[in-house]
């Protein structure tokens, strides 16, 4: 990135953050009765250089580490603030962009302006340079992290990892019977395979075999697993339950031959296209069952 | 075609909220079938169907569909809505039954699955 670019960036930022996300919510004020010998005391505790006065709720001028010295050098401690802040205040909107405030400091020098809300005036904040530089290291802080993120997780996640093999092991467990959950383990793969930045055609005949499958641990099991084993080259996928298992595979396995009870099939599911739906999702497929001790299912796509 | 227009053309009601309208889709399929679904539908498609529970929504959710509309003025239960706004799908519900959904939009331009290459 060169120099001209980073100011691009700051500028922008400059332009996308409203003065509201950056200034100082917690507003110390005065009002225009103190004296100008409590101003001391706020100050310093407070480790501020200026303060607004607000009078019953009302923004009515500011007062500053300035006008403080300026009376002690006077010996004008004991008169009120309202006798000595500047009246006339310049403020800024909470939802007008940064490059606003950031003009308005460069033109009128100001150390700070209080920040007031655009629909009733009320204060809301108060803004300082040092506010600004903060709002910003924040944010760009912020856009670094996500973008690490986003490189850590997205395609490059196995170019990422050094090791002579990497593969990544997603189980999901699921519950025969639970008609109402049936879909829901595919749904999370789907996730999970496109936060690591799977093609989205490999992601759909993926997740259209593990549905399918998925839906045949529901309807038929009492339980089983989908195991997706994710490698460079190669995606398997298992469907594992434990029983009752198919008698006639082959028959199974014909498009339309189906033993679904009715309430299923009122339900869109059980028309006998499972398995013929599985295969055709798959480069490579197998399955294996027997009776009394379950079904294993396993399908390969190919990524290269 | 936008949501929007395919639900004037259906004279149809819209479920989720009024943003999916923008939403467009490239192709549609009826179906109550939803293995058929899985099977022959490619992504960006409009979903109609006369079945009304949540796996509806898991089946457009798996093949990317875009949207779904359910004809012959059949409302879903709550949780079919509610799964459809978590997976950000608009759903909508027209009067008409499957055979003239699909001939009007089909007569307005939108093709079907198997003319589109994906």
């Amino acid at each position: 990135m060169d120099a001209k670019e980073k100011i691009s960036v700051i500028q922008e930022l400059a332009y996308e953050l409203k003065v509201g996300e950056v200034m100082k919510k917690e507003v110390i004020t005065v009002s225009p009765n103190n004296l100008i010998a409590d101003l001391r005391e706020i100050l310093r505790d407070n480790r501020i250089s200026g303060t607004p006065v607000v009078d019953k709720g009302k923004l009515v001028g500011i007062i500053s580490l300035e006008d403080f010295i300026k009376c002690l050098l006077d010996g004008e401690m004991e008169i009120p603030v309202s006798q000595k802040m500047t009246q006339s205040i310049q403020t800024l909107y909470e939802d007008e962009p940064l490059i606003h405030a950031i003009n308005k400091f460069e033109k009128l020098n100001y150390g700070r302006f209080p920040v007031v809300a655009r629909e009733n005036g009320k204060l809301v904040g108060i803004i300082t340079k040092g506010d600004i530089i903060h709002g910003l290291l924040q944010r760009l802080e912020n856009e670094y992290y996500e973008e690490e993120i986003k490189r850590l997780r997205a395609s490059h996640f196995f170019e990422d990892i050094i090791a002579d093999e990497s593969r990544i092991i997603l189980q999901y467990n699921i519950v025969g019977n639970d008609f109402k959950r049936a879909g829901e383990s595919s749904s999370r793969l789907k996730k999970t395979l496109t936060r690591l930045g799977i093609r989205p055609q490999v992601i759909r005949r993926l997740t259209i075999a593990s549905y399918e499958a998925e839906m045949n641990i529901v309807i038929f099991t009492s339980q089983g697993k989908i195991i997706t084993n994710i490698q460079p080259s190669q995606i398997k996928l298992s469907a594992i339950d434990s029983g009752p298992g198919i008698p006639d595979v082959e028959q199974a396995m014909q498009p339309g031959f189906s033993t679904a009870p009715d309430w299923i099939r009122e339900m869109g599911f059980g028309a006998g296209m499972g398995l013929a739906n599985i295969k055709k999702c798959a480069d490579e497929f197998s399955i294996n069952s027997k009776v009394g001790q379950g079904t294993q299912i396993e399908i390969i796509i190919n990524l290269e | 075609m936008k949501i929007r227009e395919l639900k004037e053309i259906l004279e149809a009601e819209i479920l989720t909220d009024t943003s999916g309208l923008e939403i467009e889709v490239k192709m549609a399929c009826g179906a109550d079938l939803m293995s058929d679904v899985l099977s022959f539908t490619k992504a960006r498609a409009l979903l109609l169907t006369g079945l009304t529970n949540s796996q509806v929504i898991r089946t457009a959710e798996i093949s990317d569909m875009k949207a779904i509309c359910f004809v012959r003025g059949k409302k879903p239960p709550t949780e079919t809505i509610d799964l459809a706004k978590e997976k950000n799908i608009p759903l909508l519900v027209t009067n008409l039954p499957m055979y003239e959904s699909c001939g009007r939009l089909y007569q307005k331009g939108l093709p079907g699955c198997s003319e589109i290459e994906e």
